[in-house]
C-alpha cells in the first residue's frame, strides 16, 4: 500500500473507532440513575445499604417491598443514630477518595480527604465517633506493600486523624514500634473512646482493644479481623482467616465474648470478607458475593438471605446511648 | 539510508521504523495503562472482590508469561515472522479490553483474561525489541530504544488521565473506559500493521533457531545473568512510594501522583541517557543506573528527610529507568545473530522480571521480618556487589558501536527482507 493509501486507512478506521468509543461512552452516561430520592437515616425498621454504588433502604423483613435509592454515591457507607460516612472516589484526571459524613437526611455535614479504595466504614451508636479504612496500594499486593490507611473523626470536636497509625501499640503488653503497622475495621464502644480494630505488622494481624483518649492500642490476641462490637458490648463478631487467601474459602466469621474470650464459629460456611453490622441483639447481617445476609450471632441457625445486589448493609434508627441501646433492641 | 554512526548521532537519523514502533507503543500504553488503572477499582467496588485475592491471581500467573514470551520469541525467530508474533500480541491484548466486560464478576473468567493480556505483553515484547534493535544502526542502538521508551512512557503517563477523566464524565462507567480502551488498542494493532515494517533474516541451511542455541554461543548468557541478580536486588517501585510515603507523611492526595512524577522524568530522560550510552558505553550507563539506584536507597534510609527527599527520589527512579530499560535492550542487541535476535531479547527480558518478581518477594520478607530500613540496606548493598561483579564481568565483552558477533555474511541487499 502507498503512502497515501495507508494513510486514509488509517485515518478511517481511527474516526470509526473514536466514534465507536463516544457514542458508548454517551450511552454509558444516560444511564446514570438519575437524582435519586430521600432517605431517612434515623426512620426505624429500615436497612441502609449500597446498591449499584448508591445508598439505598428497605425495609426490614420484606424483601418484596420497594427499595428508596438515594442520590448520594458511595463505595462504602454506614449510618448510626442519623449520622451516616460515605467513603468515596470522586473522579477526576487524579481520583481523591473521601470520607464525607452526611446528616439523617443525607445532607453533608463534613469531608476528611483520604486516599486509594474505599474498605469499611463505621459509625458510633451515638453518631458521634465515625472510622473508615481505605486500601492505598490494593493494586499491588505482589509488587508492593501491603497498605491501608484508617480514619478516625470525632464529630463533636472537629478532630480527625486521617491514618492511625501512630497509635501507641502495645503487642502483648510490651510497646512496640515498627514502620509497617497497618490499621484496619474500627468498631467503637458505647463510651465513644473505647474501640476495636484489626493490626497487622510482620506478617500476623492482632485484635486490638483500643482507648481514642489516651491514644493507644493493646492486642487481645491473634487472627481476628474487621471486629463488630454487639449493642450489649458484650461480643465481637469478626472474620478469620481459616485458609490461605487463593482457596475457595479464606475467611469466615466467628463470634467472640469479651468475657471468656471464647470464640464460636457462626453458621455462615461460606467465606466472608466484611466488617459485620448488628440487625438486632441476636444477629449479624454482612455482604456476601454481592448480596446481603444475616445469620445468628451464636452459631446456630442458618444464614438468610436479606437483600440481593447490595452490600454495606447498616441499620437505621434514631440510635441511643449506653444501656439504652441494649434494652430497646431486646 | 542511515547517517553513519558518528559519536553523536543526530536525532534526525531516528529511522522511521523506530518511530512507527514507538507510536504503536504510546498508543498501546495508552489503552492498556487505562484499564491498570481503574481495575483494581473495578474489581474491587464494582465487582465486590477482594484486593488481595486480585494480587493473588496476579502473581500466579506470572509463569504463563514467561513461557508465553519464551515461546512466542522462539516463533519469531524460527519463521523470521516477527512483526506477525508482535501484531498478535497486540491485537490479544486488544481482545482482552473487551474480555473483561464479558467476564463480569466470575473470578476465574477474570483471572483468564488477566493472564490472556499479560501473554498478549509476553508475546509482544520480545519482537518488538528485536524490530528496534535491527532497524537501528548498531551505533545508535540506545538512541533508538530511548526515542522508543520515551514514547512508551508518555502513553503510560496519558494512560491514567484519559481512564479517570472519563471516569468523571460518564459518571463512573466502567464500560466505558473498557470499551474506549478497546478502541485504543485496535487503532494501535492497525498503526502496527500499516506502518510498522518487519525485519527478516535470510535463514541459511544450517541455521536450526532455537532458544537453546542463543546463549551458549554468544556474551548474552552474562548479560542475562547481569539482569536477573541486579533485578532481584532491586525494590520496586511500590514499595519505594510506601517507604516515601511513610518516612514523608505525605498528604493522601500526593500518594496517586508519585508513579506520575517519574514517569514525567523518565520519559524527558530516556532519549538523553540512550545517547549517552551509545557514546560513554552502554554498560557504563546501565550499571551508572543502578549506582543511583544505591544512593536513593541510602537516602530513603537516612533518619531525617524533608519534601527534598521525594523529589530527588522521584527524578532518581527516571533517572534509573531511563539509564536500564531501553539501555539494556540496547547492550543486549548486538551480542546476539540477527537471525536469533529475538529469542535473545526475550531472554534477557525474562530473566530480568523473574528476578524482579522474586524482589518482590525478598524485600516484603525483610521488611516483615525485620524492617524497612535494614531490608534498603541489604537490597543497596546487594545493588552495590552485583553492579560492581557485572562490571567486571561486562566490560569484556562491551562490543562498542560495532558489534561484535557478525558470525555470517550476507549480502546486503538481501537482509531485511520485507
Amino acid at each position: 500500500m502507498r503512502g497515501r493509501g495507508r494513510a486514509l486507512v488509517l485515518l478511517a478506521a481511527v474516526v470509526a473507532l473514536a466514534g465507536i468509543a463516544v457514542a458508548y461512552a454517551a450511552a454509558a452516561t444516560r444511564r446514570d440513575a438519575g437524582p435519586g430520592r430521600a432517605v431517612d437515616l434515623a426512620a426505624s425498621g429500615r436497612v441502609l445499604f449500597v446498591r449499584n454504588g448508591r445508598v439505598a433502604s428497605a425495609p426490614l423483613g420484606d424483601p418484596a417491598a420497594p427499595v428508596t435509592v438515594s442520590g448520594l454515591t458511595c463505595q462504602r457507607f454506614y449510618a448510626a443514630a442519623g449520622t451516616g460516612v460515605c467513603v468515596v472516589v470522586r473522579p477526576g484526571p487524579v481520583p481523591s477518595t473521601y470520607a464525607v459524613v452526611v446528616d439523617r437526611t443525607m445532607k453533608e455535614v463534613t469531608r476528611v480527604q483520604s486516599a486509594g479504595i474505599p474498605n469499611r466504614a463505621r459509625v458510633s451508636a451515638s453518631g458521634r465517633m465515625v472510622s473508615w479504612t481505605v486500601f492505598v496500594t490494593g493494586d499491588s499486593y505482589n509488587r508492593g506493600g501491603f497498605s491501608t490507611w484508617t480514619g478516625i473523626l470525632d464529630t463533636r470536636t472537629g478532630y480527625a486523624v486521617p491514618n492511625m497509625e501512630n497509635i501507641q501499640l502495645y503487642i502483648d503488653g510490651k510497646r512496640y514500634r515498627s514502620a509497617d503497622v497497618n490499621y484496619w475495621g474500627v468498631t467503637f464502644a458505647a463510651d465513644d473512646n473505647r474501640f476495636y480494630a484489626t493490626v497487622s505488622t510482620r506478617g500476623r494481624t492482632y485484635l486490638v482493644e483500643g482507648d481514642y483518649g489516651r491514644w493507644e492500642a493493646r492486642t487481645l490476641r491473634e487472627n481476628a479481623e474487621c471486629p463488630s462490637l454487639s449493642p450489649d458490648g458484650t461480643r465481637l463478631v469478626f472474620k478469620k482467616r481459616v485458609a490461605p487467601e487463593a482457596s475457595a474459602r479464606p475467611w469466615r466469621l466467628y463470634a467472640l465474648d469479651l468475657a471468656t474470650m471464647r470464640e464460636t464459629p457462626l453458621a455462615e460456611r461460606e467465606s466472608v470478607d466484611d466488617q459485620a453490622a448488628w440487625l438486632d441483639e441476636r444477629t449479624v447481617m454482612y455482604g456476601r458475593q454481592g448480596d446481603v445476609w444475616s445469620v445468628p450471632a451464636d452459631g446456630g441457625g442458618a444464614p438468610r438471605l436479606l437483600l440481593r445486589d447490595a452490600a454495606s448493609p447498616a441499620l437505621g434508627g434514631p440510635g441511643h446511648t449506653g444501656a439504652a441501646a441494649s434494652m430497646s433492641a431486646r | 539510508m542511515y547517517v553513519s554512526a558518528t559519536r553523536w548521532p543526530r536525532l534526525a537519523s531516528v529511522p522511521a521504523n523506530v518511530l512507527a514502533l514507538g507510536a504503536v507503543s504510546m498508543v498501546t500504553d495508552v489503552s492498556s495503562e487505562m484499564v491498570t488503572a481503574v481495575l483494581p477499582m473495578y474489581l474491587v467496588l464494582s465487582l465486590g472482590l477482594s484486593p488481595l485475592a486480585f494480587g493473588v491471581i496476579d502473581g500466579l500467573y506470572f509463569g504463563v508469561t514467561a513461557l508465553v514470551r519464551l515461546a512466542g520469541a522462539h516463533a519469531a525467530d524460527r519463521w523470521q515472522r516477527r512483526k506477525l508474533v508482535a501484531v498478535l500480541g497486540y491485537a490479544l491484548s486488544a481482545v482482552c479490553r473487551v474480555g473483561l466486560l464479558a467476564a463480569g464478576g466470575s473470578v476465574a473468567a477474570l483471572g483468564a483474561v488477566v493472564a490472556a493480556d499479560r501473554a498478549g505483553k509476553g508475546l509482544r515484547t520480545g519482537p518488538r525489541d528485536a524490530l528496534i534493535s535491527l532497524s537501528a544502526s548498531p551505533g545508535a542502538l540506545g538512541q533508538a530504544f530511548g526515542v522508543h521508551r520515551a514514547m512508551d512512557t508518555a502513553g503510560a503517563f496519558l494512560g491514567p488521565l484519559v481512564a479517570f477523566g472519563l471516569l468523571a464524565a460518564t459518571g463512573g462507567a466502567y464500560d466505558a473506559v473498557f470499551v474506549t480502551s478497546f478502541c485504543v488498542a485496535v487503532a494501535g494493532v492497525l498503526l502496527m500493521v500499516l506502518y510498522v515494517r518487519d525485519r527478516r533474516e535470510p535463514l541459511l541451511a544450517d541455521d536450526r533457531v532455537s532458544v537453546r542455541r542463543v546463549p551458549r554461543d554468544t556474551p548474552l548468557l552474562q548479560l542475562c545473568a547481569v539482569a536477573a541478580a541486579l533485578g532481584l536486588v532491586t525494590v520496586s517501585d511500590a514499595f519505594v512510594y510506601l517507604l516515601l510515603q511513610k518516612r514523608l507523611a505525605l498528604s493522601p492526595e500526593l500518594f496517586p501522583l508519585l508513579p506520575l512524577g517519574t514517569a514525567a522524568a523518565y520519559l524527558l530522560l530516556a532519549v538523553p541517557f540512550g545517547r549517552l550510552a551509545d557514546r560513554a558505553g552502554r554498560f557504563a550507563v546501565f550499571l551508572g543506573g543502578h549506582a543511583v539506584l544505591v544512593v536513593l536507597y541510602g537516602l530513603l534510609a537516612l533518619p531525617s528527610a524533608g519534601g527534598w527527599l521525594l523529589a530527588v527520589a522521584l527524578v532518581a527512579l527516571g533517572v534509573f529507568y531511563a539509564a536500564t530499560d531501553g539501555v539494556l535492550m540496547a547492550a543486549a542487541g548486538p551480542l546476539v545473530p540477527a537471525h536469533l535476535r529475538t529469542s535473545g531479547l526475550a531472554m534477557v527480558q525474562t530473566g530480568q522480571a523473574v528476578g524482579r518478581l522474586l524482589s518482590s518477594v525478598l524485600f516484603g520478607a525483610l521488611w516483615t521480618a525485620a524492617g524497612a530500613e535494614p531490608g534498603l540496606a541489604v537490597m543497596g548493598g546487594g545493588v552495590a556487589v552485583c553492579a560492581v561483579a557485572s562490571w567486571f564481568v561486562l566490560r569484556r565483552v562491551e562490543p562498542g558501536a560495532e558489534p561484535r558477533v557478525v558470525p555470517r555474511v550476507v549480502p546486503e541487499g538481501e537482509r531485511g527482507a520485507r
